[in-house]
């Protein structure tokens, strides 16, 4: 009995087991310790995958020893072996930050379910990155998406309860958009297994079946990941929903999604369907850059912070959209790395906002007012993230947009490089929003008694942010994986 | 293709006609209805057509569960019969959640008339922080 060659199972298993033990065990001390623990051994499993993938190539995993096309397959390679640890990397921080942030802003009899949910969604997100059966992708889906829907509902104001029904129908119709794209995939190939469909799809390419199963799997995973007209789920979610939800989701969810696209459109249809008989890079293309301008010029005029940075997500997922629009190794390995760098970004941030809600009492630019005098780490903390967010050099955005330069200039399109560059000062200008508050008004009297933050909420916040400004300088993780990820998934049709 | 031949192609595509009815209707209920109670009702709708998208081609007339049999010689795809069991189990999920967040939206806002509850929430005093 090796207890390595499970691994694969076990990073999904742990979270999933650790679930209904937390319901079991109801003592909410006790649930946050297992969740807790279960998350760290999620993240322990992830790194131990990461490296071995990186040491001795891909890996596979016939769940029940059941054979691959027949069996439900696990297979682990550099791109989603890097999504794993961005996933459980993410949960093993928020989670301890999340019990003293709930504290505030959940009844406590819910504590437990909270968590419950919590690692629920976890499995989801576990399972949807490392499975290698298609259908599998969409029943993992759905548990992350049903209990994001809960968490989301936790929220204490009441509009939570409608962002989350509204998230609920907009993630339903995504969620059975990518099964009828499965379903007809499955009718023309006869597998559900992905590597197994990437091979048979040869015979049946190009017919309208496998034409419409793209457009549905494309719409419904664009719901998903909040692509630029398709976002309209996204900031009311983020805004309402409890600090450690917002800060779990923004830097995972919309990830995972990108990354059942990445998956779909480069290991089932292969690029040379997606890219080259239909004009998917164009699509792309308008799309990300609608996204980029729509979203930033939106989050300008936002007035909470929260929101404010909801549309941020969506503009920055536009740069991960264009870098794969452009339908090449740098250009993915833009995406890719923006990935990770936004997913740390992002959740720095909203656990940022977590504390800034605890300490001020909301998170409203008239409530922030003089931050920086009031909470002068905090607020530093985030004006690295929102550099980060701008690209500025030294920061994990920067590496980022950098590639996502480089692979604007390779493909001769020095237009994008100046749009991404305008795009970067609308980043600049809500940043700047933030920043005049926090740093250019004097504090409200109403703020006077600042509640100190919990170090349990302040030690994982400041680890991500350390993590912004280190991935900022040493890019060998995260470029390293995301190229080798680029060149493994287009490479086999090069 | 006149005749005989284009309804044998509109009887062998029967239930894809079914299937895609239901789809548009069930997504034209989630779109146009403002009460959230037959928003859900649309998406449950939604849902099931799907079903019936893997089913109907799985099932052959005539045919049995795959048991190895002598006296048989037609079997039916078990497979899509076991993708849609779970399928099932999912959309009750959904729609038991979908149906439990409208009471307590009907608790918080007395009303599941979404332009309703958009008017509640664009009042001042329903725009509150989120904490």
């Amino acid at each position: 009995m090796n207890l390595v060659a499970h691994l694969p199972a076990l990073q999904v298993v742990v979270p999933l087991i650790a679930a209904p033990l937390t319901v079991l065990l109801r003592r909410r001390s006790v649930a946050f310790a297992v969740a807790l623990v279960a998350s760290w051994i999620a993240l322990a499993i992830s790194m131990l995958l990461w490296l071995q993938v990186a040491h001795s190539g891909t890996i596979t995993y016939a769940i029940g020893s059941w054979p691959a096309p027949w069996g439900i397959e696990y297979r682990v390679d550099r791109l989603n072996s890097f999504m794993l640890v961005l996933v459980s990397g993410i949960a093993a921080l928020v989670l301890p930050y999340s019990r003293a942030s709930i504290e505030a802003e959940v009844p406590p009899q819910q504590h437990y379910l909270f968590y419950t949910m919590f690692v629920l969604c976890l499995t989801g997100l576990l399972g949807i990155a490392i499975t290698g059966d298609a259908f599998n992708v969409f029943v993992f889906l759905e548990i992350s998406s049903l209990s994001a829907y809960v968490l989301i509902a936790l929220g204490r104001n009441r509009r939570a309860l409608f962002a989350a029904y509204q998230y609920l129908l907009m993630g339903s119709i995504g969620a059975t958009f990518l099964v009828i794209g499965i379903g007809l995939l499955y009718l023309m190939t006869g597998t559900l297994n992905l590597a197994d469909m990437g091979q048979r799809i040869s015979n049946v390419q190009g017919t309208r079946p496998v034409l419409a199963a793209l457009a549905f799997i494309t719409v419904g995973v664009s719901l998903k990941l909040a692509l630029f007209p398709l976002h309209q789920w996204l900031p009311n979610a983020y805004t309402f929903a409890p600090s450690a939800v917002s800060a779990f989701l923004a830097a995972t969810a919309t990830k995972v999604a990108v990354y059942v696209l990445l998956r779909f459109y480069f290991s089932v249809f292969g690029e040379s369907a997606v890219f080259g008989n239909l004009p998917m890079e164009q699509m792309m293309l308008i799309l990300a850059l609608a996204g980029m301008f729509a979203a930033s010029t939106i989050a300008i005029f936002q007035t909470d912070l929260k929101r404010l940075f909801a549309y941020s997500s969506v503009a920055q997922i536009g740069y991960i959209i264009l870098g794969l629009s452009f339908d090449s190794v740098s250009g993915l390995t833009a995406s890719i790395v923006h990935l990770f760098n936004h997913g740390i970004t992002k959740g720095a941030i909203y656990m940022l906002l977590g504390c800034v809600a605890l300490g001020m009492g909301g998170t409203s630019l008239a409530r922030v007012q003089g931050l920086g005098k009031r909470m002068p780490l905090t607020s530093f903390g985030i004006v690295i993230g929102g550099l980060s967010l701008m690209g500025v050099p030294g920061t994990a955005g920067f590496i980022s947009k950098w590639y996502l330069l480089l692979a604007a200039l390779e493909k001769g399109q020095w237009w994008l490089v100046l749009m991404i560059v305008l795009s970067s000062l609308l980043a600049a200008l809500y940043v700047w929003r933030f920043v005049e508050a926090a740093y250019f008004h004097e504090p409200r009297k109403d703020t006077a008694n600042v509640t100190t933050t919990p170090w349990l909420m302040s030690l994982p916040t400041a680890i991500l942010v350390v993590a912004i400004v280190y991935f900022g300088f040493d890019t060998s993780f995260t470029i390293g994986t995301a190229a080798d990820a680029a060149a493994s998934v287009l490479g086999g049709r090069r | 293709m006149i005749g005989p031949t284009s309804s044998m192609t509109l009887g062998g595509h029967f239930t894809y006609f079914v299937t895609v009815f239901l789809m548009v209707a069930g997504l034209f209920i989630v779109i146009s209805r403002s009460n959230l109670i037959k928003k859900l009702v649309g998406l449950g709708i939604f849902q099931t057509s799907v079903y019936l998208l893997y089913i109907a081609p799985a099932k052959l007339i005539g045919g049995t569960a795959p048991i190895l049999n002598d006296a048989f010689t037609v079997y039916s795809n078990p497979l899509p019969h076991v993708l849609i069991l779970t399928a099932i189990v999912v959309g009750v999920a959904t729609l038991a959640l979908g149906l439990a967040l409208v009471v307590r939206i009907r608790e918080a806002y007395d009303t599941i008339e979404e332009d309703e509850i958009l008017e509640h929430d664009a009042k001042p005093e329903g725009d509150g922080h989120p904490l």
